[in-house]
């Protein structure tokens, strides 16, 4: 693994390509020991009201110190724009970075974005010195968009969030990759190990994902499955693949045969 | 001077005391304050002035912290 290939996003270096949510699973500790499998530095977390009646509930962040991951706080669950951005002001306040994962959720049953909404909550948000990564469709227009209006990097979807249905749009993802000049992260959609290394070799400089690894059958075992997928999906992006080719070609010389 | 009234906390109606800051509070509350966030009547408190932002009657207060979630 070349050890200096780093991702930066806005003068941030992260170790890791794979990014993961924290929601999902059993308890703590299983959250803890899934995400050191994952070799994660960066996790997202939701921002909701503190349980005040019971206070023996444990604190996510006793599981995670901030000291060793960046805690990216989300604005899942937010319909509108007014939600989103109090939602990430709320995340900012409670945390210790400006930045924020902004979603701006369009309907209920597929959780895709409102990119409309994307947009004007990123313009109010970066006004306001966030450094805003933005939950969006896999759509290139919108994507160059978010960048322009000053996202430092884009996190198009590669299916419906929690669906694993994989990446969708492959073909539509790589028109992003090529065209839109900041790190991608696709964010959502991943099923399987397969979906991970797909999203690497087609160019992405991350991936986030939580159900994927959450709802598996040992949430552990394929932390670490993701973790190889993109460390093996990035290196064969950049060894570069052949060309596909309808018809056969031999490895092995005609020549000195009987 | 010791003149009880309500406030709003996370949804919930509580009894609150004049002179209460936001610090007292989440002390009350057994809630630590370097890791939330503190909403009154819409607006963020700065956690560097909660032991200075006194609690009125009727405030509604939202005290906010991460949890589990992603995608």
């Amino acid at each position: 693994m070349e050890l200096n290939d780093r991702l930066v996003i806005a003068g941030r270096e992260f170790k890791s390509r794979l990014w993961v949510g924290t929601g999902k699973y059993k308890d703590f500790v299983e959250t803890k020991k899934a995400i050191e499998a994952s070799g994660a530095d960066v996790v997202t977390v939701a921002v909701r009201r503190v349980n005040i009646t019971d206070r023996s509930k444990e604190n996510l962040l006793d599981y995670l110190d901030p000291k060793k991951y960046t805690i990216l706080p989300n604005t899942a669950g937010c319909y509108t724009v007014e939600d989103a951005v109090r939602y990430a002001r709320l995340g900012r306040a409670a945390g210790v970075s400006d930045l924020v994962k902004l979603e701006v959720i369009g309907n209920e049953k597929t959780l895709f974005p409102d990119t409309a909404g994307l947009i004007e909550a990123a313009k109010i948000l970066i006004k306001e010195g966030f450094v805003v990564l933005p939950y969006t469709n896999d759509d290139p227009i919108v994507a160059q968009k978010l960048v322009d209006i000053g996202c430092p990097a884009v996190m198009p979807l590669a299916a419906p969030i929690g669906s694993g249905l994989g990446i969708r749009n492959p073909y539509n993802l790589k028109i992003i990759l090529e065209t839109v000049k900041v790190p991608i992260i696709v964010d959502a959609g991943v099923g399987t190990a397969s979906d991970a290394a797909l999203a690497m070799e087609l160019g992405a400089d991350a991936v986030l994902m939580n159900t994927a690894i959450a709802g598996a059958k040992n949430p552990i075992m394929m932390a670490e499955a993701m973790k190889y997928a993109v460390d093996a999906g990035r290196l064969a992006f950049k060894a570069g693949r052949i060309p596909r080719k309808l018809y056969a070609t031999a490895s092995s010389p005609i020549e000195g045969m009987l | 001077m010791n003149q009880c009234f309500q406030i709003q906390v996370n949804g919930e109606s509580r009894e609150s005391r004049a002179g209460t800051t936001v610090a007292d509070l989440l002390r009350d509350l057994d809630i630590k304050p370097d890791r939330v966030a503190v909403e009154v009547n819409l607006e963020i408190v700065d956690k560097g002035v909660f032991a200075q932002r006194s609690l009125q009657e009727g405030d509604r207060i939202e005290i906010i912290s991460f949890i589990g979630g992603g995608r």
